[in-house]
Formats: C-alpha cells, structure tokens, sequence
C-alpha cells in the first residue's frame, strides 16, 4: 500500500515531465530532448531563491517564471527557424539545447551537487506519516492530480485548448481555419515548461540536491512513459507516468531492485511490440 | 474596392519540371457562384492550394478584393477572407462536431479571449464560451447538424461530413468562400439539397462562392461563369452553357 502510494507520488511526477513531451511532440511534431534539462533549470532556480534565504514559495513562484519563459525561448530561438527542416536537424537541435542547458549549469554552478537548504523541507503531517507515507509523497501525489486536472480542463473547455486540439490533429487545416499555429506552438512550449517545472519542484521534494544532470533521467523515463503512453496522447502520457512511477516504486522495494531501470525500459519494448502505437496512442493516417 | 472579389493574373505554378497550372486568369464578380472544372489533375485543387496560400505561386498575382495576396501566410489569407473545403475530407475528427465549427470562429476579434482569462476563468472567458457556442449552433442548423453537435466528426456520415467542413469554412467569416468538389459521394437527393444550400448561403451570408465540381449537371444548375482547366491550361472562359458546349472542352472531356 505505502509502495503503491509512493509509486504514484514519484509516477505523477513523471507524468508531468511526459505530458511536456507529448504535448510538444502532438502539436508542433517535433522531440524536444531539452525538456529533462528545463526541469533541472527549475531546481537550480529554487535552490539559488531559497540561498537568498526568501520563502519557498517565492523560489516556486521564480521557478515556474524562469522556465516558462525559459521553454518559450528555446522554441523561438532553436526551433522556430527550424520549421520545416528535416526532422533529423530538429532532433539533433533538440540534443545540442539539451547539452548547452547542462554546460550552462555547469560552469555557472559547478559540476558537484548542491543541496536545497533546510528551507525546503516539509513538515511533518503526523496524520499521514503514521501510515508511513512521506509528506513530500503526499503532496506531490495530491498537487500532481490537481494539475493534470486543470489541464484536462484547460484543454477541452478553453479557446486555446480546442486550438491546440485542431492543431495537433492537422495543423495545415487549423491554419487555413485562420487559427494562428505559430502562437498555439509557443504556448504548448508554455504550459510544457511550467509543468516541467513543477516536476522540478517534486522533484527536489523526494531528492533534495541539484547537479547539472539531474533532468537526464528523469526526462528519459517520462519521455519512455509518454511512448508507452502514445505519443502525442494526453492521457498516455498521465497512464504511462504513472505506470512507470509505480512499477519502479515496487521493483525497488522488491529482490529485482537491482534491475529496476532495465525493467523500467523493458516495459517500453515489450508494450511497444504489443501495441505499436502506445497505449492510448492513434493509429495515424496518411493525409493528403 | 475592386470590381472583382477575386482576381488572378497570369497565375501559375511549376513542380520540377511539370506545369501544374500557368497563366490562370480569374475574375469572380461579388456574390457569383463562379466554377472551375476540368478532367482529372488538370490542376484545379493546385488552383485552390494557390489562392489559399498553401502552394506559393511561381508566377502572377492573386488579388481579394484588390488587395494583393500572394505570398501571405495560410492564416493570413484566412484572415483576409477567403475560406476552403478539401477535396479529401479534413475535418478534426477526434473533436466534436459543435467544436469543430469553433475552431472556425477561434480568429474572429469578436471572440477575442486571451490565455490568462482562459486560464483563471474570468469572466470573459465564459462570455466567450457561450457567444462562441451559440454562433456555432446557428451555423450548425442551416446544415442541419444541430442534433448531431456533440458527436465526434469522424462518426458522421460522408455527407454530413461535407457540410461541417463549409459549416466550418463560413465559421470564419469569409468573403470568398472555396469547395472542393463538395459534391463528391453524394447521392443525386444530398445533391440536389446541396445546391439549395449553396444557394442559400449566397444569398444569406452575402457570399462569393467559387467551387471545383465534376458534375455538370450541378455545375450548370449552380454557376453563371466557369473556367475550364486540362494540363493546367485554361481550355475555355466564360458564361457556363457557351463554356461547355465549347468543342477543345468536350474533346478534353471525351479524351480524358
Ligand atoms: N505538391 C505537388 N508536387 C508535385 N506535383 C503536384 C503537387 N500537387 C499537385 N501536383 C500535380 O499537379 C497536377 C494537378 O493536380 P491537381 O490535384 O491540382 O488536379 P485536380 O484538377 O484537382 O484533379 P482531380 O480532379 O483529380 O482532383 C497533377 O499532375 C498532380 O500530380
Ligand atoms: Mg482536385
């Protein structure tokens, strides 16, 4: 029971880094690998508010600024010029963001890891931890549903939501219907990198030291739960999350701990072979 | 303002060595029902992909209302007025039919809502929702799709299909509005109501409607002027009934 809630706690946070990747790849089709980095953005930027000794949730606050605005420059900067190049130059694009983001942290910062500081600590819940759940699970868990379940809502209840639906659908045709796709894309990239930042947040909740590489694996496992979701599918990438955030919680816990990230990207092959197009994903179809 | 809705000059289009189209000279008068005909690949959707801004022309010129076109963005062009159909259905078809149309109305400055008041709810953005809502289902019953609003687009039926793409087009206010074959798979009854549809949204919506048709029967029941396209030269011009009884056009037509 304690295994399954820390599971979903640690799988929400993937499925938040995931939903990033899918909501990029769905709408403007490209793999944006610097998404794990933007995570670790998040954590330096709250490690480096709490030093100035400002509350936590100054640092929360500056955090989910700088990567917003943080995602939507990268798009602008390395991306944009890039529409309509080969998918192959966006891809290694993506992999040179990727690499400059982790060598900035690391001649600013240093390459050895730096600890949050006692600030960032939550108190004890006793009416929790009695059942031998983390407050820091706890939160993550619970903060991770409300969440996703304002950008369900956003997604299909808003102007922008039904846009960004249209153009992941077929953005030659949301176009032609007037709507502004170069916008909508920079939005997606918005609401991406907040949502990454956040993960950055929970994140430093469960492991409370920054270090340049610290959005590596994190991104790689929510990017494999957003395949093993489908990508490009919204509640594949919350289903993949949370399953991978699950079974690693309980492979950990269990005498297969050692092999638990070979496990973690098994699952991807043997779902992908069972179902090539992920779990949630859509058969495409050609158009012309 | 020009004497045309529509004006093209020498316009054409090359792919590698093929010419799709070249020296295509339209002139469409405000609220003519204006076709554009001619046997297969003769260049007729490339036309359309021009005019709209998804091909960008190798020659001449592309006026909307005198305002000179060409070049300008898919969005853009939107924006300025002219709306489209396919040819191969393409609706968003995971979503709605009621939300489809919206997407269509998504531009339009009366609707204007910006992200922030979508994101913490004010209160435009539910004055947006419902404004929004309501023109959709206005659009929805002239075609007769109001009952069918919250179905997903991709479980209608072929020719319901096609009118949500023209409910669609018309969502975003256009002053030229383009159909792709829409006739095509429709039984001779859909049909016969198409035109009464056609029809109606001229009259209604003030409409300049320039259409891609292979039946000739509607395209004489429905246009006053065509042009007639084969290997992306215009074989004939003008008044429909001189157009078709046009000798090269009926050759091209047998022959092809
Ligand atoms: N993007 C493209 N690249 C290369 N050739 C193209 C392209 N688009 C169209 N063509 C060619 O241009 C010619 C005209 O095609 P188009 O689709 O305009 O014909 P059409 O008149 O609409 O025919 P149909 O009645 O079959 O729809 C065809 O030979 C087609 O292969
Ligand atoms: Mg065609």
């Amino acid at each position: 029971m304690i295994t399954l809630i820390d599971g979903l706690s640690l799988g929400s946070i993937y499925a938040l880094i995931a939903l990033g990747y899918t909501m990029v790849y769905g709408i403007a089709k490209l793999l944006n690998f610097a998404h794990g980095d933007v995570i670790m953005v998040g954590a330096y930027a709250i490690m480096v508010t709490l030093s100035y000794s400002l509350s936590p949730w100054v640092a929360v606050v500056v955090a989910a600024i700088l990567c917003t605005v943080l995602g939507m420059l990268i798009e602008k900067i390395a991306y944009k010029p890039l529409r309509g190049a080969s998918p192959l130059a966006v891809l290694i694009t993506a992999i040179g963001v990727s690499y400059f983001l982790q060598g900035a942290a690391q001649i600013i910062f240093g390459s050895q890891s730096i600890p949050v500081g006692v600030a960032w600590k939550l108190p004890a819940v006793s009416a929790i931890n009695k059942l031998g759940v983390s407050t820091a699970a706890a939160v993550t868990l619970i903060s991770g549903v409300i969440i996703m379940s304002i950008l369900t809502l956003f997604i299909k209840y808003t102007k922008t939501g039904r846009a960004m639906r249209a153009v992941s659908e077929d953005r030659g045709a949301a176009m032609l219907m007037g709507v502004n796709v170069n916008g909508i894309i920079t939005i997606t990239f918005a609401i991406g990198s907040l949502l990454a930042a956040f993960a950055g947040m929970f994140y430093l909740l469960q492991i409370p030291n920054t270090q340049p590489t610290l959005g590596a694996m994190p991104g790689i496992t929510a990017f494999t739960a957003a395949v093993i979701g489908g990508i490009g599918s919204i509640p594949g990438a919350m289903v993949g999350g949370i399953l991978l955030g699950v079974v690693e919680k309980f492979c950990l816990s269990s005498p297969l701990a050692p092999y638990t990230v070979a496990i973690k990207f098994s699952l991807l092959i043997i779902i992908l072979l069972v179902k090539p197009t992920g779990l949630l994903g859509k058969v495409s179809r050609e158009k012309v | 303002m020009s004497e045309f809705v529509l004006e093209t000059q020498n316009l054409g289009i090359s792919f590698g060595g093929l010419k799709a189209a070249q020296d295509v000279n339209l002139k469409i008068k405000k609220n003519q029902i204006y076709g554009l005909i001619g046997p297969n690949g003769a260049g007729k959707t490339t036309v359309f992909n021009m005019l709209t801004g998804v091909y960008k022309p190798t020659t001449g010129k592309i006026f909307l209302d005198g305002k000179k076109i060409d070049g300008l963005s898919q969005e853009k062009i939107n924006h300025m007025g002219i709306a489209r159909t396919f040819q191969n259905i393409r609706l968003f078809n995971n979503m709605s039919v009621i939300r489809n149309v919206m997407v269509g109305l998504h531009n339009l400055p009366e609707y204007k809502c910006t992200v922030w008041e979508s994101f913490f709810r004010l209160p435009r953005h539910f004055m947006t929702e419902i404004k929004m809502r309501e023109r959709a289902k206005e659009l929805l019953r002239i075609f007769g799709l109001e009952d069918e609003r919250n179905a997903l687009a991709c479980n209608l039926p072929y020719g319901k299909q096609r009118k949500l793409e023209i409910a669609r087009a018309l969502a975003t206010n256009p002053k030229l509005l383009l159909l792709d074959e829409p006739a095509a798979g429709m039984n001779p009854h859909e049909t016969e109501d198409l035109v009464k549809t056609i029809h109606f949204i001229r009259d209604n919506f003030d409409m300049t409607i320039l259409l891609i048709e292979h039946d000739m029967k509607f395209v004489a029941s429905l246009c006053d002027e065509i042009t007639v396209l084969n290997f992306g030269t215009v074989l004939a011009e003008g008044d429909t009934r001189t157009a078709l009884r046009n000798p090269e056009v009926i050759r091209a037509y047998i022959g092809g």
